[in-house]
């Protein structure tokens, strides 16, 4: 039966009409990947860097926690990344706790050398607020309204986001605030939604928790590296004790991070490469493990400061550059939706030709 | 030609458009206690001859920090105190302090009478602040959030009296840090870079007894008709250096010793900046001794007392000697002499046993000999604490004293607290104690914070009163004053304005054992499996009868009997 009833010319013509503006649609976005010189300057592709550091535990014996992540935010500070740019979660406060008997400093290593706290830090969320809730928002960007700018990971395309983790975890776990955990499925699930929504161009995680490893095997969103300071079944250990503060100070991974980066500067050439050995099996007692076979760029060939650092690329020129012609800015393209009606009109078509087709005796087996 | 020169310039600067006027101040105070400690308190003052409430936005900030004059113009705010204090304050030790303020944050917010929607305002308010001052102010909400009526008056300009437009909280549990400080210290003019800001390092401020930082904005006037408003801001931080721990307790205490900094100039955007030291227990230096010695002395009336201090004023060069730098010591010779008594004092505490009910007392303490004033008292209690209104007592020496005004407000089970506000009238040289009795409610249990065995905290109770002066007051406010005198307004001679927080309550609710869930879940589990389990496999096996499979020995030899051809075993 060739197009002879309406019926079928119908459904012919909305069929030809979907495919063409499937098609067209489709089409214009192939016009996006064509480059122009300016690029080229960019070629690692980031533009601005953002970190987020989050100590979960809370509690006096927990003060290596607070120890790594202010660690880790002295390194991101000094080599450049301001504190507008960096969301730091502290879930206890250690420093002005009643038991330190140093107040207003935090130490990493023993006989009080180096004070990692400092006299210029913003915490932006501290005690109670550090939640997985609060996490998994900041990271998706889906505050409140009344959040405050500090508050908030303001993140585009075209960022290399920082994120590290510590605390206590186990296998596909971290726990927060000792009442709650963050699961490896809901970690990777929340990248899923920072790439879906275009907040960052390059992501590092790293986490030093027991068993850190098992946070990064659900991952499947591109452009994410992660690093962990065990493996499954592995514990994570404690650095080394002061006998004056009484608690242990940092972990042992973050502990040799920290030397490892305390002789980067901003305009150090160390590639991830070197990072991945930071720390082996005879100083760690555990073995750190990596992932990047979501990453895009070879890890050899990526900076240090491309996350721990905030560099930004100047190139001095003496010469007079001629601009090309101004980028004809396209009219934004409009989501297209099928006209109103339009699926309820399907359905119907559908039906009515299948009992055309098949006879209304079918009918009796819907009513 | 000079002359005509001049003349131009002088009407081009007439006819200019005046940038509006702003002055800052800073000042230090050093009261040495009678205990051996220290107190010093710093007050940072920004005047600026502006109007943020017009139309057209103000743009350019010199001295008044952007953010401050951004959050008063969205906000519409007339008044806002914030504090931040970590101890508390002693006062039978220390005497009264310059600026009171409780354990923990305070905010307290009096609005502009625009504001249509002052709950939403509060709420937005509260956010935007959290994150200047990197505090977790956002915790502020309905059920920690009261509308005091008769305790917290403006103490800006402005007839105001509607109480719809005030709101005051208070985080018992807030900790202070040098996050706190960190943009606290941002907001001055010359930052923590020059002038008397450079004293104040995070490890010596947070190694004392009492650590309290505080911002006031405020409408004041500029002269005595009041025909121009400017906007006040006051940064006030005061601290109390204890002998043993900051001093190895030796009674002597220098700038060096308190905050590991000496002075070498003062903030050049400053128009004074001034140290004042009390020696008003010292006239003839037969207690402590204070070097470099200064001729300039002050006399100044505060605190219901006439006192007298030596100044030190930082803006002349010869202030910091040859030597270019400032270190004030203060060498205590003999340790006699007592403190002035506090005309008022108060207290609180818990009493009671288990977990089920319990009493909360509150005791104030009128330390004058003869005279008798009225005090305002406002207690917020959190719902959880389901107070009993129809026991609360109030009695004086033995005998009950009757409040003549009080407005209770019931709290509201996750919506708002108690609010009890009381004037009472204690009797000269007594003590008051007020009981209410209360029941302690069982809270959900994902409403527990992750550390509920710690307890839960009750807000301080504030206890505000006139409380009359030995010496006569001043009460012209616009006379050239030191700070630290002018920061209450004093509307008559012969009282001062004394406002003394009590401590925080401490209190256990009853907790449930937060791994009864999993609990619950193994155990049922087990129970249902093996039960019905068990169950399920009686009605439904059916049993075949199989002969047990012989031994070794029996299988062999009936392998050799199959063989052989006879019937097996």
């Amino acid at each position: 039966m060739i197009l002879s009833t309406t019926l079928e010319f119908c459904i012919f013509i909305y069929l030809l009409i979907f495919s063409f503006s499937y098609f067209t649609l489709h089409s214009c976005c192939l016009l996006y990947l064509c480059f122009d010189n300016a690029g080229q300057f960019f070629s690692s592709g980031h533009t601005n860097n953002w970190a987020v550091l989050v100590c979960t535990s809370r509690f006096w014996f927990n003060y290596r926690h607070v120890a790594n992540t202010l660690s880790v935010y002295r390194s991101v500070k000094r080599l450049g990344i301001p504190d507008s740019h960096i969301v730091l979660m502290l879930a206890d406060d250690m420093a002005c706790n009643h038991r330190n008997p140093k107040p207003a400093t935090v130490f990493s290593h023993k006989n009080m050398e180096l004070n990692v706290y400092g006299d210029d830090v913003e915490v932006d969320y501290r005690g109670y607020e550090v939640t997985v809730e609060n996490f998994l928002r900041v990271l998706t960007g889906r505050l409140p309204p009344s959040t405050p700018r500090s508050k908030r990971l303001l993140s585009d395309d075209r960022s290399n986001i920082l994120i590290y983790l510590t605390g206590h975890g186990g296998n596909g776990f971290l726990k927060f605030q000792d009442s709650e955990e963050i699961s490896n499925v809901e970690l990777a699930d929340a990248f899923e939604q920072m790439w879906q929504k275009r907040r960052y161009n390059e992501l590092l995680f790293i986490i030093d928790t027991c068993q850190g490893a098992s946070m990064y095997e659900r991952f499947y969103s591109p452009n994410l590296m992660a690093l962990a300071s065990s493996q499954v079944g592995e514990d994570s250990l404690s650095h080394q004790p002061d006998l004056a503060i009484g608690v242990h100070l940092m972990d042992r991974y973050t502990f040799y991070l920290l030397e490892f980066l305390e002789d980067i500067h901003p305009a150090s050439k160390t590639n991830m490469n070197d990072l991945f050995k930071v720390c082996p099996k005879s100083q760690c007692v555990s073995t750190p493990g990596h992932r990047t076979d979501l990453f895009l760029r070879d890890p050899g060939s990526v900076l240090i400061t491309d996350f721990f650092g905030s560099v930004r690329k100047v190139e001095i020129t003496m010469e007079t550059i001629n601009l090309t012609d101004p980028i004809k800015q396209k009219p934004k393209q409009k989501d297209w939706h099928p006209p109103d009606g339009f699926i309820l009109g399907l359905w119907t078509l559908i039906l009515l030709v299948f009992f055309k087709l098949y006879g209304m005796k079918h009918l009796k087996h819907i009513f | 030609p000079s002359l005509y020169l001049g003349s131009i310039s002088f009407i081009i600067g007439l006819s200019s458009p005046g940038n509006p006027k702003d002055d800052f101040q800073e000042e230090l105070v050093i009261r040495p206690l009678h205990s051996g400690d220290i107190y010093a308190s710093f007050q940072f003052r920004t005047v600026w001859e502006t109007d943020f409430m017009r139309g057209n936005k103000v743009s350019h900030y010199r001295l008044f920090p952007k953010s401050l004059g951004q959050v008063i113009s969205k906000f519409s705010v007339r008044e806002l105190h914030i504090s931040f204090t970590q101890g508390y304050w002693r006062t039978m030790q220390w005497g009264q302090p310059f600026q009171p303020s409780p354990p923990g944050a305070e905010l307290w917010v009096w609005f502009q009478d625009s504001v249509t929607d002052v709950d939403g305002t509060w709420k937005e308010l509260t956010n935007v602040l959290s994150g200047i001052f990197c505090a977790s102010l956002n915790f502020i909400d309905s059920t920690n959030t009261v509308q005091p009526s008769a305790s917290f008056k403006p103490l800006g300009i402005g007839n105001e009296t509607d109480h719809r437009f005030l709101r005051y909280a208070t985080l018992p549990r807030e900790i202070v840090c040098t996050e706190n400080l960190t943009p606290w210290k941002k907001l001055l003019p010359c930052g923590s870079k020059a002038g008397l800001a450079v004293l104040l390092k995070s490890e010596k401020l947070f190694h004392s007894s009492f650590h309290s930082q505080a911002v006031h904005i405020r409408p004041v006037c500029q002269d005595w008709q009041c025909k121009t408003t400017s906007w006040e801001l006051r940064q006030t931080l005061n601290v109390v250096f204890d002998l043993h721990n900051s001093a190895q307790g030796k009674r002597e205490w220098s700038l060096f010793k308190m905050f590991s900094r000496t002075l070498t100039e003062a903030c050049p955007l400053a128009s004074s900046s001034k140290i004042y030291i009390d020696i008003t227990d010292n006239p003839q230096g037969e207690q402590f001794e204070v070097s470099p010695a200064t001729p300039l002395l002050s006399q100044a009336v505060v605190l219901g007392d006439r006192r007298t201090f030596s100044v030190y004023d930082l803006t002349q060069q010869i202030t910091f000697g040859t030597v270019r730098s400032l270190n004030l010591l203060i060498r205590w010779k003999s340790s006699e002499g007592d403190m002035l008594r506090p005309l008022l004092h108060a207290e609180r505490y818990v009493a009671g046993y288990g977990l089920q009910t319990g009493e909360i007392h509150t005791l104030m303490y009128n330390n004058h000999p003869y005279r008798s004033f009225p005090v305002l008292l406002l207690d917020s209690v959190p719902w959880y604490l389901r107070l009993y209104i129809h026991t609360l007592t109030v009695t004086s020496k033995g005998k009950d004293n009757k409040p003549s005004y009080i407005h209770y407000q019931p709290s509201k089970d996750r919506l708002r607290p108690h609010l009890l506000e009381m004037l009472v009238q204690l009797p000269p040289n007594s003590v008051t104690e007020v009981t209410v009795q209360f029941e302690r409610a069982l809270l959900k249990w994902t409403e527990y914070t992750p550390d509920p065995n710690h307890g839960f905290y009750v807000g301080s109770s504030v206890i505000s009163s006139l409380v009359p002066s030995i010496v006569a007051m001043d009460t012209n406010s616009t006379r050239e004053r030191p700070l630290f005198s002018s920061f209450f307004p004093c509307k008559e001679e012969s009282s001062y304005f004394v406002r003394v927080y009590t401590e925080p309550l401490l209190v256990n609710l009853p907790t449930p054992d937060f791994s009864m869930p999993y609990n619950v879940i193994c155990l049922t589990c087990t129970v249902v499996a093996v039960g019905y389990g068990s169950l399920y496999n009686l009605l439904t096996r059916s049993f075949q009868i199989e002969e047990p499979s012989p031994g070794l020995a029996k299988r062999i030899a009936n392998i050799i009997r199959k063989m052989r051809g006879v019937p097996p075993l």
